[in-house]
């Protein structure tokens, strides 16, 4: 043996260490890889021997090369052998080894429960400390479920540096398994008013982190919090819990009252800006939540917006950033209040850093009106100028067209402005978001009738000067805005001055070399452009313009009829035979001109998105039923490649009668006219656009305007800028128009009525130069936008959506948890579960009296713990059973005078002493002083009392209790037959002290310590556990429950927490279960399960003991 | 404080020097979210701030030197904070190896580790104060000390 360890230290020195290691990688630039295949040859060989300091030291080499992005899993194993080490040297590598390779995934983790369990119980902190921070890397629901109770007994460990980390991993525990949430949870929250400063900080994280996630189970600790707000001074517990409260505010207004003054006594107060930040934040918040009905919050919202400016103007990058990033949450609401500050956001448009500038340009979107709309856009196409590296100036382009088209272009007063942007964002090169462009034009073109004429001037300039478009680059996404050009030019061609000039360019053999979809409406609105052309030259007899444009389009055509892409090709073909034959009847002299418009007949209406689904389908029509029989498969076969032909474009479609005489069509045109009328999303021409159409100095905007000096600047174009002189001029006319007939107006009144003063220029005063109708948007009928969408259903903090303060029905059989309220009914009646009985006597026996209302059990659950529990209903020494209700008293805290008791645990230290933990809380208004304890002891249980004292003596709890606060005591007890569950009577006497008196009241109750609580969850190795049954000791009994509907791991799961029993062996549907009682006792369990019903076959040396646990196991589930 | 994701260290030359995960990620995303990130991060100017969003995670980043300390954390979480842990970190690591540079970290990775996980636990801060972070790593320092010398007079054994 020496020798083997002699040999292994020799070995050991000729190893490489982490830090040849990490020498040997960085002298191995070039052949990386290689060199690390070899040292992972070197370390599965050391791993190989037995000397734990050579696994060790090969296990931290593995570490590092995981980090470099090596798979080591397959040294899981090895891990796990440096964790069970003895010597923290190693256990502490093994534990970062661990935590940084284990996943859920990882089988081996299944191997470590009792080597965690061991070292959490260690003597050594540290040793306790490594394991509990490993295991908060690699929890899973199993180790969480297992180890649940042993975390849980150091959340109360004597030392902090163990209670604060056992503290925050609850929280990960809790996720993985969160059936521990609820006993874990009256002792976390009194980890709140832990002497030490690490641990109250670290529940507060944990429970500020629940809370967030399901704020609403967590409202009643909102008075403890905004005590700890005020008294705090940690500014990092204070940024947790005002983010809580944050998260509390929206379920209950009342508390964001109270929140404002001193969240704004911190924002002047405090020099942190980490907490100043999240004051601000929470501030708006909080104002949002309350929006309406509070009046005096302008100066809140003031301040905020005040401070954050001082964060804008900051030369830190970062307070900047996070300035823009508040003001745009002020703006959702308050918008008047960040629009002031107008000029600091356009000036971070020229900041350096590209994420300050894009945050502005959000801000930007939101602080929009009328009256700036045109001057921010200037601003910003100044930008797009400038504007360095193509994502930035294509956030650009999006941001102008989001502002411009917001809310159904609400802001914008002149639409040849727009169209003027639009037109001069073309010149953009490079842009993917031609697309987006297009789509604007050709909105507003539909949408905005007045505007068409004009559109249409600008749409056929950019069709004459394409090539500017198209000439780069083949990626250019700008010539997208060709696809909305030539439709424009085509559908509205009415408008244009000279259809032929535009015809021509859109035949030009360079269109070609668009992409296919682009190509096919050029020769679709060709067609268009053609039937105006011979409309034009109606009438004229032999007309010879007419017949050149149609020999025109036959030159032309057949390009197109070539194309590689199906749909060019088809209408192209379509077309050009089309034509042919108007040729031959214009030869003859035959007036086509009019057969030919009515080709393209017709308006097309702007529908609302929605409005489809709100068609209602007739009666009588089941949209799902088959017409047909179902076609059999080898059919459907047939049918697939019609399909290819069936998908057309819906901007394309429409109507087509060739043939119809024109008084169908006359009769159609009148019946349209109708529907026009009543449709809703139907844009009529307003009498008042022609009029503004004319406004003052738009006939001056040259429309056809040279200007070749200017490269990539599409000639032609009208400045939008000229727009912005044009509007100022018109607004300020108007104005003095106003004014005049104000004035007029005033001068008639003059002593009548009292005016308002007209003051400055309100948004309601500037009128669009032109009249829009605007579709709205249109909801279904019935559809509501449900909250649920946005929850993700694998939200692991989902299932911890539990209500604390509501005990479930299936908890009440287990122990621990005990809830005795105390209320004078004379004060105030709970309005719920008080039978008519408990009145009379209440009523009888006056106001000293007590009364027991209710008790609510709950369960925890502790390796070590043991306890006692009880319920029953006890008014002056009368014990009454009385059945839990569901209630939720929490709400109704503030109105009632109670003492809750709760919590009672136990701790086995030995094979005859069970510690009782108890938790008072006073849920009263007064202050309750000089308790005792008292318990009434029986044969078998006493509780320990103080040397020399006697027998039935009371123990005095060891602290007060002010409104509001709770604590814990401890008491122990000596047992000395375990085998049956039992109940002792206690008391419990206080005095209460209020304003102007003190009574001395009394409260009973029953401590009720279970035959489960006696037993402590051990681990046992199978081949033990088959020894153990062998032995032929134990004494057999069984159980079977029926309708038990639940996954088998959670029933192991359900057996192992409620009855402290570990799993020795699962194979399917049947499991081996083993626990031991303090004094010894083994209990085997054999479950399984079929068809809902479960069978457990029980072996224990104890048969009344056995039964007692079977029993309790039985009410168990039966309560589920 | 804040519930943080995960936190990486990586050097000017996109080399991993530290990764901590506070939440279950499968090693695959791991990799891709680095590599991702490192990407983003590298790529930004001296001069810009040190906040970004990318998917649905803040990113916060600082720059020590030739190394960058790069944290994520959630939505709601207070950027300004982040910065703070990752500030407290860095001086946790100057005060353990006495001004830390790069290959501190390169050759004591474990140690690193130890520190960071001293400091913070499953995302959460565990002391404000940096002081007894500091001794609760010099005492299990301590502790390791005490093993090993008893393992270094076998070793002297085996040498003898």
């Amino acid at each position: 043996m020496a020798l083997k360890i002699v040999k292994g230290s020799i070995d050991r020195m000729f190893d490489k260490n982490l830090q040849d290691l990490v020498r040997g990688i960085r002298n191995h630039k070039d052949d990386e890889a290689k060199y690390i295949s070899t040292c992972i040859d070197e370390i599965k060989q050391e791993l190989k021997q037995d000397n734990i300091a050579v696994k060790a030291n090969a296990v931290c080499k593995l570490t590092y090369l995981q980090m470099l992005g090596y798979d080591v899993s397959w040294a899981a194993f090895n891990i796990v052998e440096v964790m069970s080490s003895s010597k923290f040297t190693y256990k502490r590598i093994g534990y970062l080894a661990a935590s940084q390779c284990f996943h859920e995934g990882t089988d081996v983790i299944m191997l470590t429960t009792n080597q965690i369990r061991k070292d959490l119980s260690s003597p050594n902190q540290y040793d306790t400390g490594v394991a509990l921070t490993g295991l908060s890397c690699f929890v899973t629901p199993d180790l969480a479920r297992d180890l649940a109770n042993d975390i849980m007994t150091l959340m109360s460990h004597t030392k902090p540096y163990i209670r604060k980390k056992a503290v925050l991993i609850m929280y990960k525990v809790f996720l993985k398994y969160p059936e521990s949430l609820r006993p874990a949870f009256p002792r976390l929250k009194e980890k709140l008013e832990d002497p030490d400063p690490g641990v109250q900080s670290a529940a507060v994280n944990v429970i500020c982190e629940l809370a967030r996630r399901n704020p609403k189970n967590y409202l009643s600790l909102a008075p403890l919090f905004f005590k700890l707000m005020t008294s705090s001074t940690n500014n990092w517990v204070l940024i947790k819990i005002i983010k809580l409260f944050g998260a509390l505010t929206p379920l209950e207004p009342r508390l964001g009252k109270k929140l404002i003054e001193p969240l704004t006594n911190l924002i002047h107060s405090t020099s942190a800006m980490s907490l100043l930040y999240e004051c601000v934040n929470t501030v708006i918040a909080v104002l949002i939540s309350l929006s309406s009905g509070m009046p005096n919050h302008s100066a809140s919202i003031q301040l905020c917006v005040q401070k954050l400016r001082i964060l804008i103007e900051d030369s830190d990058q970062n307070l900047k950033y996070l300035g823009l990033l508040a003001m745009s949450k002020i703006l959702k609401t308050h918008p008047k209040s960040v629009q002031s500050h107008k000029d600091l956001i356009l000036q971070c448009l020229d900041d350096k850093d590209e994420s300050i500038r894009l945050r502005a340009l959000d801000l930007l979107y939101g602080m929009v009106s009328k009256k700036n709309l045109m001057e921010i856009v200037k601003k910003l196409m100044l930008h797009v100028d400038k504007a360095e590296g193509t994502t930035y100036r294509d956030e650009l382009l999006t941001k102008i067209i989001d502002i411009c088209s917001q809310s159904n272009f609400q802001y914008i007063t002149n639409f040849e402005w727009y169209i003027s942007i639009l037109v001069e964002l073309t010149r953009l090169e490079g842009t993917r978001h031609g697309h987006l462009i297009a789509s604007q034009m050709l909105d507003v073109a539909i949408r905005v009738k007045a505007i068409r004429g004009f559109a249409v001037a600008q749409m056929a300039t950019l069709l004459d000067n394409a090539h500017l478009l198209t000439g780069n680059t083949q990626r250019n996404g700008i010539c997208e805005v060709l696809y909305a050009a030539a439709w424009i030019c085509g559908e509205f061609s009415e408008h244009l001055e000279d259809p032929m000039q535009t015809l021509e360019a859109m035949l030009r053999p360079k269109v070609a070399t668009l992409p296919g979809h682009i190509q096919a409406v050029y020769v679709q609105n060709a067609a268009k452009l053609f039937a105006t052309v011979l409309r034009k030259h109606d009438g004229e007899t032999e007309s010879q313009a007419a017949q050149e444009t149609s020999q025109l389009l036959i030159d032309r055509l057949p390009l197109f009829v070539q194309s590689a892409n199906l749909e060019v090709q088809e209408r192209a073909s379509c077309i050009l035979q089309l034509v042919k034959y108007i040729q031959k009847l214009q030869q003859k002299n035959v007036e086509v001109a009019e057969e030919v418009t009515a080709l393209f007949a017709g308006e097309l209406n702007p529908v609302a998105p929605k409005a489809q689904k709100k068609v209602p389908i007739p009666e009588g029509l089941d949209l799902d039923a088959w017409i047909n029989e179902p076609p059999s498969e080898s059919e459907s076969e047939d049918e697939k490649p019609k399909a290819v032909f069936a998908k057309e474009e819906p901007k394309h479609s429409r109507s087509r009668h060739t043939e119809v005489d024109e008084k169908e069509l006359a009769r159609r045109r009148e019946v349209r006219k109708q529907e026009q009328a009543n449709n809703p999303f139907y844009i009529k021409a307003s009498p008042s656009s022609q009029k503004v159409y004319d406004a003052p100095g738009v006939e001056h905007i040259p429309v056809v305007q040279i200007d070749l000096s200017v490269p990539l600047k599409v000639p032609g174009m009208p400045m939008s800028d000229q727009y912005l002189k044009l509007e100022v001029e018109r607004r300020q006319k108007e104005k003095a128009e106003r004014k005049k007939k104000e004035k007029k107006k005033k001068r008639e009144k003059r002593g009548k009525e009292r005016k308002a003063d007209s003051g400055p220029e309100s948004e309601e005063d500037i009128t669009p130069a032109h009249q829009v109708d605007i579709v709205t948007e249109e909801m279904p009928e019935n559809a509501l936008p449900s909250d649920d969408d946005d929850k993700d259903p694998n939200d692991p903090h989902k299932a911890l959506d539990i209500d604390l303060d509501k005990y479930v029905p299936y908890c009440r059989h287990l122990q621990f948890i005990h809830v005795l309220h105390i209320i004078k009914p004379t004060v105030y009646w709970f309005p719920f579960q008080k039978s008519s009985k408990h009145k009379k006597k209440k009523q009888k026996k006056e106001k000293e009296e007590k009364e027991k209302k209710k008790k609510k059990r709950h369960h925890h659950h502790h390796q070590h713990h043991s306890d006692a529990g009880g319920e029953d209903s006890v008014q002056n020494g009368t014990v009454e059973e009385e059945e839990p209700l569901p209630v939720s008293q929490s709400h109704s805290v503030s109105l009632k005078q109670e003492v809750k008791v709760y919590d009672i645990q136990g701790n086995h230290q030995d094979e005859s002493k069970v510690v009782v933990s108890v938790i008072f809380e006073n849920k009263s208004d007064s202050f309750l002083k000089s308790m005792e304890f008292n318990v009434l002891d029986s044969l078998n249980s006493k509780l320990q009392r103080p040397e020399g004292a006697g027998a039935h003596d009371s123990l005095t709890v060891p602290f007060q209790l002010p409104p509001g606060v709770s604590n814990e005591a401890r008491f122990v007890f000596s047992v000395q037959s375990i085998i049956m569950p039992q109940k002792l009577k206690g008391t419990l006497t206080f005095i209460v002290k209020s304003d102007e008196s003190s009574t001395h009241e009394k409260l009973d109750f029953k401590l009720h310590f279970t035959c489960t609580s006696y037993l402590i969850t051990t681990p046992c190795y199978s081949d033990a556990y088959a020894k153990l049954l062998e032995s032929g000791d134990l004494k057999g009994s069984s159980l079977r429950l029926e309708g038990i509907n639940m996954p088998f791991h959670h029933l192991l799961a359900r057996i192992c927490f409620h009855h402290h029993f570990s799993v020795v062996e699962r194979i399917d549907s049947c499991a081996s279960m083993y626990s031991r009682s303090i004094q010894g006792h083994h209990v085997c369990l054999l479950v399984k399960t079929s068809d809902q019903t479960v069978s457990i076959d029980a072996k224990c040396d104890e048969p009344s003991l056995l039964g007692n646990v079977l029993d309790e196991i039985k009410q168990t589930f039966s309560k589920c | 404080m804040c519930k943080m994701r995960f936190m990486l260290l990586f050097s000017r030359q996109g080399k991993l020097r530290l990764q901590k995960w506070y939440t279950a990620t499968a090693e695959r995303d791991k990799k891709k979210m680095v590599r991702e990130l490192m990407q983003v991060v590298l790529a930004r100017k001296p001069k810009m701030c040190s906040f970004l969003e990318w998917r649905d995670l803040k990113i916060v980043y600082k720059r020590y030197a030739s190394l960058y300390f790069c944290c994520a954390v959630e939505e709601q979480d207070n950027e300004l904070i982040t910065l703070e842990v990752i500030h407290r970190f860095v001086e946790l690591l100057d005060k353990y190896f006495g001004s830390v540079c790069e290959l501190d970290i390169i050759f004591n990775f474990e140690k690193a580790y130890f520190i960071l996980d001293e400091f913070l636990m499953g995302g959460e801060i565990q002391d404000t104060s940096k002081k007894s972070v500091l001794k609760a790593i010099e005492q299990a320092d301590l502790l390791q000390e005490e093993d090993e010398s008893p393992r270094s007079v076998l070793e002297e054994m085996g040498l003898a």
